[in-house]
């Protein structure tokens, strides 16, 4: 497959690259756009970016190697956040990672981001995101779910096998 | 009964309120940043003049308001140490990545009041001569990023930012920068990092004092949602009005964000220090209280990052007695009024806002183990003893955690916490010490029980089968 930037995505971009006196600023939004239009960042992207902000590639891998929310590996089409932190803990976190882990035949013991073998999950463990009074939260690609049970867990499961 | 005192979020929750500029206006918004823009310059007794953006600057500082965001500092004397003699540009940077476990309050503004944020930084940015700023919002926090977008757009269409605001002649502009989930962006330098494209790696200071060698090596402020919110209501209520808001020296209002071990979590305005930290636990205004049959055990009162107060302690604080001499009093922990310098004088700090419970049920060693693994992973990795002090403290307490435990952990734990502290480029090193420095401690039976049981069970027989789960962090 070859790597292209659709045009409407690249205007978007270097208006965004016009927001900063220093163009290397803009570095961390390039990712986020191609990640969300990519799905993950490839050596191409990297490249891409490292060009159109004139910097050196590897000024942009270690941002993607620095930031946990950046990815070089496919990820699964429901991607699972679950949070890890004290308060999420104290209302069951772990149990409820575990219980997603479980029931998709992931380890439920590994901490690190698993995608299962159909692509169509990923699951992880992540730090507080910042809603903890409605603990234990959960981050569905884009969307904060507030006091996360085992049973929206399966709906969870089940809407995503059919995606 | 204490009640909340809703400043910040007065509208954020009614029926009705959305996050668009005309629901705004139409609740007085925007009219704030008019005042500012036609404040008088003013003439002091001694002859000096002050130009309309110092009066504003003066009436911060004499407003008290100090910082929302994690270490209480005065925003006015904070903008006062600005250089604005270098000749370079002067940058505002709203700290609105909130990432300090335990708070949810700057979320809460973003998504159900942005244009209350838009209007303070508006009014800061004109104060402090900035052409510039931006929002570094958490990448957790998308939907955020875009809402904060949309109203910078509708303040753009409305002529409140962009060029020749309201006819002034004063331009500027506002953008979103979004991180990517790295905890360290929120310390305010190696946010400046991140937002110059680099990896988030706090800078020494001295020299890199924002005020002085910030974005790009220009004079920078950054502040804290909340904090900039407050700006607007300085500037609507006059500085002496909103000073009698709080408790002296710890005036206004804030946002506490409360969880854990309380029938009712969930996010509270109060006046600082006119609710004690027992108020907001146990009444029914606020947390209702603990779960059924459950006592309280320990209170984290500002964040992961503070020192943890057990139950039961007694504080001797500085009180201010009719005659104006200061003495010591006797203050127990649930009568400790919220605010800056009473959870100061308790040996800890009030930080973020954020209160963290648990209750009996709980064990110190499991909890300050998860702790701890934040803190692990969160590590930039640029000083050795944050970077290596943090993944064994993670490491020996996911040990004690999980049965492989030995009586001297304490001793070790304590070691590293304390080599780690003063010895490292940012306070994230405090953050990752005080917590186990503290309830190691204060709990210190409970972690020497449970090392000399798992001592005492290994010595018992070899073959017994360690419940080791996967390391604790993938480093
Ligand atoms: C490790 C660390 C993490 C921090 N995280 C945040 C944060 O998420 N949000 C925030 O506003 N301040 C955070 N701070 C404090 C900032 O460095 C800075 O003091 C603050 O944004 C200043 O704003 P204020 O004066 O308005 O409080 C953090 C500090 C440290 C040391
Ligand atoms: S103290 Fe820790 S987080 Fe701060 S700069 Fe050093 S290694 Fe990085
Ligand atoms: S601890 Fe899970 S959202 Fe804060």
């Amino acid at each position: 497959m070859t790597f292209s930037v659709p045009s409407s995505l690249e205007a978007q971009l270097d208006e965004l690259a016009t927001h900063y006196p220093v163009k290397r600023s803009a570095s961390l939004m390039f990712l986020h756009a191609l990640q969300e239009h990519f799905g993950h960042i490839t050596d191409e992207a990297i490249e891409w970016t490292a060009r159109k902000l004139g910097l050196q590639p590897i000024n942009v891998l270690e941002l993607v190697t620095f930031y946990p929310m950046f990815r070089r590996e496919k990820l699964g089409r429901t991607h699972v956040k679950v949070c890890r932190t004290l308060s999420c803990a104290l209302a069951g976190s772990g149990e409820l990672r575990e219980h997603f882990c479980k029931k998709l035949g992931l380890d439920p013991h590994a901490h690190a981001p698993q995608t299962t073998p159909d692509g169509k999950f990923t699951v992880e463990f992540v730090e507080c995101l910042a809603d903890c009074g409605n603990a234990p939260v959960v981050l569905l690609n884009d969307d904060l779910l507030p006091k996360v049970s085992t049973a929206q867990a399966d709906e969870i499961i089940a809407k995503g096998k059919g995606l | 009964m204490p009640e909340q005192h809703k400043l910040i979020l007065k509208h954020a929750d009614s029926p009705g309120y959305t996050p668009d500029i005309e629901c705004y206006v139409r609740h007085g918004g925007y009219e704030a940043l008019k005042k500012a823009l036609g404040t008088a310059p003013r003439e002091l007794p001694d002859g000096k003049k002050l130009s309309a953006q110092e009066v504003v600057r003066e009436d911060v500082k004499a407003s008290g308001l100090r910082g929302r965001g994690g270490a209480g500092f005065s925003a006015g004397l904070k903008w006062s140490f600005v250089d604005r003699r270098s000749g370079k540009p002067i940058y505002l940077i709203c700290n609105a990545d909130e990432s300090e476990p335990g708070t949810f309050k700057d979320r809460q503004i973003i998504h159900k009041d942005p244009h209350q944020l838009v209007e303070g930084m508006i009014i800061s940015c004109w104060a402090n001569d900035v052409k510039l700023a931006y929002i570094y919002i958490r990448g957790e926090m998308p939907h955020g990023a875009r809402l904060l977008e949309k109203a910078l757009a509708e303040a753009r269409a409305k002529n409140f930012l962009g060029k020749n605001i309201l006819g002034t002649g004063y331009d500027l502009e506002i953008y979103v920068h979004r991180g990517a989930g790295a905890y360290i962006c929120g310390e305010e330098t190696g946010l400046i990092e991140s937002l110059e494209g680099k990896r988030a790696y706090p800078r020494i200071k001295p020299p890199y004092f924002p005020a002085v060698l910030g974005l790009y090596m220009c004079p920078t402020i950054v502040n804290n949602v909340e904090t900039l919110c407050h700006v607007k209501h300085i500037v609507t209520m006059g500085p002496a009005e909103y000073a009698k808001l709080g408790t002296p020296n710890n005036t206004g209002t804030r946002i506490v964000s409360l969880s854990g071990d309380v029938q009712k979590p969930g996010y509270f305005e109060i006046e600082v220090g006119k609710v004690t930290l027992g108020q907001l636990i146990f009444d029914a205004n606020f947390g209702g209280g603990l779960k059924p049959g459950r006592s309280l055990k320990a209170i984290i009162p500002g964040g992961s990052s503070s020192k943890v107060l057990k139950a039961g302690e007694v504080f001797k604080l500085n009180r201010k007695g009719a005659d104006g001499q200061m003495t010591k009093v006797d203050v127990p922990l649930l009568d400790l009024p919220y605010d800056f310098d009473s959870l100061q004088g308790a040996g800890t700090m009030s930080g973020s806002g954020a209160i963290i419970v648990m209750d009996d049920s709980r064990s110190m060693v499991d909890t300050l183990a998860n702790l701890s693994e934040f803190y692990a992973h969160e590590s930039c990795g640029q000083c050795t003893p944050c970077r290596e002090g943090s993944l064994w403290m993670a490491k020996g307490l996911h040990r004690l955690a999980h049965g492989d435990g030995r009586k001297q952990d304490v001793e070790y734990l304590s070691h590293i916490a304390q080599n780690i502290q003063g010895r490292t480029i940012c306070a994230f090193g405090e953050a990752a010490a005080w917590p186990v420095l503290s309830f190691v401690k204060k709990f210190k039976d409970e972690f020497v029980a449970r090392g000399e049981a798992d001592e005492a069970a290994k010595s018992a027989g070899p073959s017994r089968e360690l419940k080791l789960a996967a390391s604790p962090n993938p480093h």
